[in-house]
This record gives C-alpha cells, sequence and structure tokens, in this order.
C-alpha cells in the first residue's frame, strides 16, 4: 500500500504559486505515494502565533489537525509552515494533554516537502532538467528548526543541467520574518539587498529557495532593483515545472 | 540610563543612513563570527559543554537561594561585606554610602554592564566624584558621552577615525592615525588615575558560592588594575551570576570567549577573594560586592526564567542581522540586541518597550549560537504574547488578526476569499507578473514589488483537476 500523504497547501502557495502545489503532487506521486489534498484545511496559524495570539493558533491549529490526522503523513512545501505545525504545535497545548497528544502525533508525522522526499521517502536523485546556475537560499525556519541544507543540494544535484553556485552567508536571514517585513520595511529592505550582493557574487541567473514568503520578498525586491535573475520554488525544478519567467517575471502570452 | 526604546524606529533610519556605523559594526562582527565559527569547529565537546552550561545555570536558578547564601558566609569569612540592592536605587545608594564613608575622590571603573543598568555614572558624578572608565572600549564612549552600543564591545560602533578624533580633543593633539598609538595614548592616561583611584568598581563575570570569590575576564588587564589598585574594591554583580563551584567557573570560561569575543580565552580572568590579608604585597583595604536583583526575582518560576541563564557573552548580537544593521543604540538602553529585547522590556516595562520584541524576523541563529541555549526566539514571541494580554498590540493589528482568524476559522469561506484575492490582485497586473504599487500596501511596495498571483488559487484549480 503507497502511504497517503495529506498535502498542505501553505497560504502563499494557494494564493499566489499554485504551480509549486502542483509541482509537490508530482513529486510525491513520482516518490510512491497518494496525494489528496483535503478542502477543510486553511492556514497553520503562524501569522496569529507570531503576533503573540496564541489563542487564535490553538483554534487553526485544532482545525488542522482535525483535518489532516487520518493521513499517513502530512507534506507542505514550506519549511516554515512545517515547522510551525512541528514544532510549536506540541508547544502549544503544553497544558492540555488530549490535544497535546493529538499535536505530537500530527508532529511526528509532519514533514517539510524536500526533506520528505530524501529522508522519508529515500529519494536521491530526480528526472529533471534545468539549464543555468542557480543559487540555493536557506530559508532560516527549515535551516534551524527542521535541519533542511544537504537535502535540496542533494537532489539539485541530479538535476541536468543544473549547475550550483553558493553564496556566502547562507546562513544569513533574507529579511522577510513575515510581518516582520511589513512592520519594519526599512530594516527588511537592508537586509534583502546584503542577501541579494551575496547572490549577485555568485554570478547565478537563477534563485531556488523552499519557502515562498522569502521568495516573494526576494523577488520583488529583485524586480523593483531591475534584476533579471529569474526565481522559482525548488520543488518547480525538481518536478520539472520550473517555466516562464518564474515568480515576478512576466507571464507570458499575457497570461492564462 | 533612561530608556529610548520608543524611538526605536526613527533611530533605526537614522542608523541605516549612517555609512560610518556600516562599516564599524561590520568589520568587527565579521571578526567575532568567523573567530566563533573556527574555534567551535575545533572544539568537538562544544555542543556538549552548552548542555552542560544550560544544565548548571538551572540548578542554580533552582536553588538561588541557597547558592546565594553560601556565598555572602564565604565573603564574610574572607572578610569581605555583601550587599542587597532591591533595585537600581538601591545600588547606587549602597555604592554612593561606601564612596562618601571612605571619603573618595576618584574612581576607576572595569567594564561592568549592572553599572550601566542602575546608572551608577550619573548618580556618582552628580556628587562631584571623579569617574573614569578604564576598559578602553567604555574609556571612549565616556569620552562621546554615549551609552555602550553592544555589552562586551561597548565602543564597536565607532570607526578609528571617530576615535583619534575623539583622543585628540580629550587628551590634546597631536592626531595619532593607527590602533597602536591609540591604545599607547589611552594607557598612558589611564595609568596614572589608578594609582590615584580611592574606589574600584567593576563587574563579576561569575561569582562563586564555593569561595566566595567575584571572578572578571577582560582582554585589557585594566579590571586586574582597577580593582588592585584602589583602596576599596566593589564588586556590582545581577543575583543570577552566581556559580556553585571553582570547577563551574571553568565549563564557562570554555565557552564564554569562545561564542562572543571568538578567542579560545581572554587574555586575563582574575579571581578576588575578600580584601587584602596581613602579609600579601597588594590588594584593597575593602571588598564589597552589592547583589542586585533590579527585576531578577520575578522572573525565576516564570516563563522568562531561561533569560536569567545570560551569561553576557555577546554571541546573540553578534550574529543577529538587525542588530548588525541598526547597531546598539536603537535599542535604547542598557542591553542591545536578542538578549536586550527579552531583558529590556522585563526590566523597564512593556510599555516603553514595544518595538523591541517585534524587531525581529524570527530566524533563531541567535539561539543556535548561545552557549547557555537560551530559546531567545521563543522568548520574544512570549513577550508579543504578553503584550497582547497587556493590551498593548496595535489596535489595527488586533482587528486585522480577528478578521482573518474568522475566515480562517471557516474553510469554505477562505477558499472564497483567496479565490477573490487571486483574481483581485491579478486584475491590478498589466502583464509584468509584478505590481508596482499597492492600494494599502506601501509598506510592502514601498521597496519591493509584489509578484501577482497567477490568478486562480491552487485548491480551485486542483478541485478542478487541471494544470494552470
Ligand atoms: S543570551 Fe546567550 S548568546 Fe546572548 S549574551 Fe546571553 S549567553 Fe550570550
Amino acid at each position: 500500500m503507497p502511504p497517503r500523504v495529506g498535502l498542505f497547501a501553505t497560504c502563499l502557495m494557494n494564493l499566489f504559486r499554485p504551480n509549486v502545489g502542483f509541482a509537490a503532487v508530482k513529486l510525491l506521486e513520482t516518490a510512491g505515494c497518494t496525494v489528496e489534498v483535503p478542502l477543510d484545511q486553511t492556514c497553520c496559524g503562524q501569522p496569529a502565533y507570531n503576533s503573540g495570539d496564541f489563542e487564535a493558533t490553538r483554534a487553526l491549529a485544532k482545525q488542522l489537525i482535525e483535518a489532516f490526522e487520518g493521513f499517513d503523513y502530512v507534506v507542505g512545501p514550506s519549511g516554515s509552515c512545517m515547522a510551525t505545525i512541528r514544532k510549536d504545535y506540541p508547544r502549544l497545548f503544553a497544558d492540555d494533554p488530549a490535544w497535546r497528544a493529538r499535536a505530537e502525533a500530527l508532529a511526528a508525522k509532519s514533514f517539510e516537502l524536500i526533506s520528505f522526499l530524501t529522508d522519508v521517502r529515500g529519494v536521491s536523485s530526480v528526472d529533471a532538467s534545468y539549464a543555468g546556475t542557480v543559487s540555493y537560499l536557506d530559508s532560516c525556519s527549515g535551516l534551524r528548526e527542521l535541519g533542511i541544507k544537504a537535502q535540496p543540494r542533494l537532489l539539485l544535484g541530479s538535476v541536468d543541467g543544473l549547475a550550483l553556485a553558493e553564496m556566502a552567508d547562507t546562513e544569513v536571514c533574507c529579511g522577510f520574518g513575515g510581518s516582520f517585513c511589513v512592520k519594519y520595511p526599512e530594516i527588511s529592505g537592508r537586509l534583502a539587498d546584503d542577501k541579494l550582493a551575496r547572490l549577485t557574487e555568485t554570478g547565478a541567473g537563477t534563485l531556488l529557495g523552499g519557502d515562498l514568503g522569502c521568495l516573494l520578498h526576494l523577488a520583488g525586491r529583485m524586480k523593483r532593483c531591475g534584476s533579471p535573475v529569474k526565481v522559482f520554488h525548488t520543488a518547480e525544478v525538481l518536478a520539472g515545472l520550473a517555466e516562464g519567467s518564474g515568480i515576478g517575471g512576466a507571464v507570458e502570452g499575457g497570461g492564462q | 540610563m533612561k530608556v529610548s526604546s520608543p524611538q526605536f524606529k526613527a533611530k533605526v533610519v537614522t542608523a541605516l543612513a549612517d555609512p560610518h556605523l556600516r562599516d564599524a559594526l561590520g568589520q568587527s562582527r565579521k571578526g567575532f563570527v568567523n573567530g566563533r565559527g573556527a574555534l567551535v569547529a575545533d572544539l568537538p565537546e562544544f555542543e556538549q559543554l552548552r548542555d552542560q552550561a544550560r544544565d548548571v545555570k538551572n540548578h542554580v536558578l533552582a536553588n538561588l537561594d541557597h547558592y546565594l547564601e553560601r556565598f555572602e558566609a564565604k565573603v564574610t569569612a574572607a572578610g569581605g561585606q555583601v550587599h542587597w540592592a532591591a533595585d537600581a536605587e538601591d545600588a547606587r545608594q549602597i555604592i554612593l554610602g561606601i564612596c562618601r564613608r571612605v571619603g573618595a575622590k576618584t574612581i576607576t571603573k572595569g567594564k561592568s554592564m549592572v553599572s550601566e543598568e542602575v546608572g551608577l555614572n550619573e548618580a556618582l558624578e552628580a556628587e562631584g566624584y571623579q569617574v573614569i572608565e578604564t576598559d578602553l572600549g567604555e574609556y571612549i564612549i565616556q569620552l562621546a558621552d554615549e551609552p555602550p552600543s553592544h555589552i562586551i564591545a561597548p565602543a564597536i560602533h565607532k570607526t578609528r577615525a571617530q576615535v583619534a578624533e575623539l583622543f585628540e580633543a580629550a587628551h590634546g593633539g597631536p592626531r595619532k592615525t593607527t590602533v597602536g598609538e591609540l591604545v599607547t595614548e589611552a594607557r598612558l592616561v589611564l595609568r596614572d588615575k589608578y594609582f590615584r583611584a580611592d574606589v574600584g568598581i567593576t563587574g563579576g563575570n561569575y561569582l562563586v558560592a564555593e569561595t566566595g570569590s567575584s571572578v572578571i575576564v577582560t582582554n585589557e588587564g585594566n579590571g586586574d588594575l582597577t580593582q588592585t589598585l584602589a583602596r576599596v574594591h566593589i564588586v556590582t554583580s545581577g543575583i543570577e551570576r552566581i556559580v556553585p563551584s571553582l570547577e563551574d567557573v571553568s565549563l564557562f570560561q570554555r565557552l564564554l570567549a569562545r561564542s562572543g569575543t571568538g578567542q579560545e580565552t581572554e587574555t586575563y580572568t582574575t579571581f578576588s577573594t575578600g580584601p587584602r590579608r596581613p602579609g600579601d604585597p597588594d590588594g584593597p583595604e575593602e571588598y564589597h560586592v552589592v547583589l542586585v536583583d533590579n527585576g531578577r526575582s520575578k522572573m525565576l518560576g516564570g516563563k522568562f526564567q531561561d533569560m536569567l541563564r545570560c551569561i553576557r557573552c555577546g554571541a546573540c548580537m553578534n550574529h543577529c542581522p538587525v542588530y548588525g544593521a541598526v547597531g546598539g543604540h536603537a535599542y535604547g538602553w542598557v542591553y542591545p540586541g536578542p538578549m536586550g529585547s527579552v531583558l529590556t522590556p522585563l526590566f523597564v516595562g512593556l510599555d516603553s518597550t514595544y518595538d523591541l520584541p517585534n524587531a525581529c524576523t524570527l530566524n533563531g541563529r541567535c539561539q543556535t549560537v548561545c552557549p547557555v541555549r537560551i530559546p531567545l526566539p521563543e522568548l520574544l514571541r512570549e513577550l508579543r504574547h504578553a503584550q497582547r494580554q497587556a493590551g498593548l498590540r496595535p489596535a489595527a493589528e488586533t482587528r486585522a488578526l480577528k478578521a482573518w482568524r474568522f475566515v480562517a476559522e471557516r474553510p469554505r469561506l477562505y477558499r472564497a476569499a483567496n479565490r477573490l484575492a487571486a483574481r483581485a490582485l491579478k486584475a491590478l497586473d498589466s502583464g509584468s507578473g509584478r505590481l508596482t504599487s499597492l492600494p494599502f500596501g506601501q509598506a510592502w511596495s514601498g521597496l519591493r514589488d509584489l509578484p501577482a498571483p497567477e490568478g486562480r488559487t491552487f485548491l480551485e484549480l486542483w478541485q478542478a483537476r487541471k494544470r494552470p
């Protein structure tokens, strides 16, 4: 029996980049999983959590747990959302044993997409090609809370035609930080520019990453500054679905 | 010290526009970060040491009363005196009292963040004492009449040229140009002051319960001269800086300099136990330890107790991207960076420090370098929660969250709202794939375009089972 995976359609993916969702489905199916997308899912609650509204976070966490606890795995194309589910949910219910147990059970089977493919499904290569030099952005939640660093690099290494050029200071935040980027735009902008300076040094023509928040922020800043660098979610490249001009790029043929 | 944290946002703008600050911060922080990285890579048991240090601190905090009493008994037995300061005013009065009693005129000071915290210099100067900071960084900012901007490198925000200018004005030309010349000049000026000092005030990196010793760790040896040459030595320290034994000091010593300055060890580690004994060649006639609470005991047993493990190494600010961009002065009080963003609201109150816990991307790098494993991002989030409980969050945010929650708790409505948003944003796009201005989102679009959505949401496409 192939494992049943419930795909967590993160808010930003659902709204801004459905292609990432389809890329995730394709990668999961290729890795031998059955994928379902429960419709009674919404947001993991992170925006409320980071604004100190723990009560709203708990309400949304319960809703998500109920929507997904019947699956063998919960997988989402974002280190930050999946870290919320894996790390923060159990903590949120510290004083509520019944929900704590359910949160822990869900946390144990929840994974960020790329690390799920490599660490749980044993995938070590993909059948995709992408012509060009890319650089990979380590997003902080994925990197530090979930230990995602080698996994995307391993899979990107198997993409035909792709060359990886590493940035300096890969451990340094790009300045997105959720609502931080609009609450403190000046600091956020400085951190983005520092990160983009490191990107320029690599000479890469494409930036990849595993979190749409960071990618929308950096793509937006690059477009504003007239940079020709394309931006894709890692999954789009790994699934062979990185077509067109990328996140924030012009839509060919004037859209759909 | 006055709290100027409410001006955080204005200070950020000034700081970001200051090219000198950028140079000064960039240079020194890189040294700290790279230094730490190399040393940690060379010490296989480093992560284990962090666990041990966290555990020792937790043990001390759980038995703080016991260790404090033990420390006091040992200090007294060695001929010294322990003073208990409940708050900043208490601490100032105790120290002023000692200075008056011994008829002091000149007071030398080693680096002490607690003395900054209680506003000691202002109080001493107001009573006419001559106060001389002997740590080079502290000396520089004393000349500049500025507060420290980093807990272990107080003048990190100053460039060499700025220091040369300050020295020229204070010492009388000619202007020096190299670091060596500047250090020599400071040495010469300070040397004479040590000998004239009546009272020497230092901080305490550790207070050892087993022996009643206070320990200072410095790179310049200034603390040693401050505490041995003056007639009276006063140690100021927070009550949480106690460790059970000398054995524990060696554990923390392996972590402190590696984490903070990126050195294996600092140049001088000096133990003081009581005043000069008969037959001792040097040492002060009196030895006092002022133990400062000032809000610390309120943190015991609560959500913020972990913060009391802090050994003031500076690693969190060295690795903080926000600190790196805006520098320490923007934080508006004594303690900057991640540790300061937790401590300042707890010490001076939530209402005047709104920005501190919020001006953080929660990227978590501070936590990964903290030698005593303080979960700094979690504590910052707890403070945001405390702000909400206290009704201090902005009304607009509270309203927006409420509306968002209403929608997010209703999946069908949520899907519809997203479909609408995808279309509305798409409609603003003229084909470039990006939106250059947003009707209600200047905070985003002031410096970024917004990548336009594809026009339909994933969930609706999935339901229709077709590729975009
Ligand atoms: S919080 Fe941790 S890293 Fe920061 S100064 Fe304290 S001990 Fe050092």
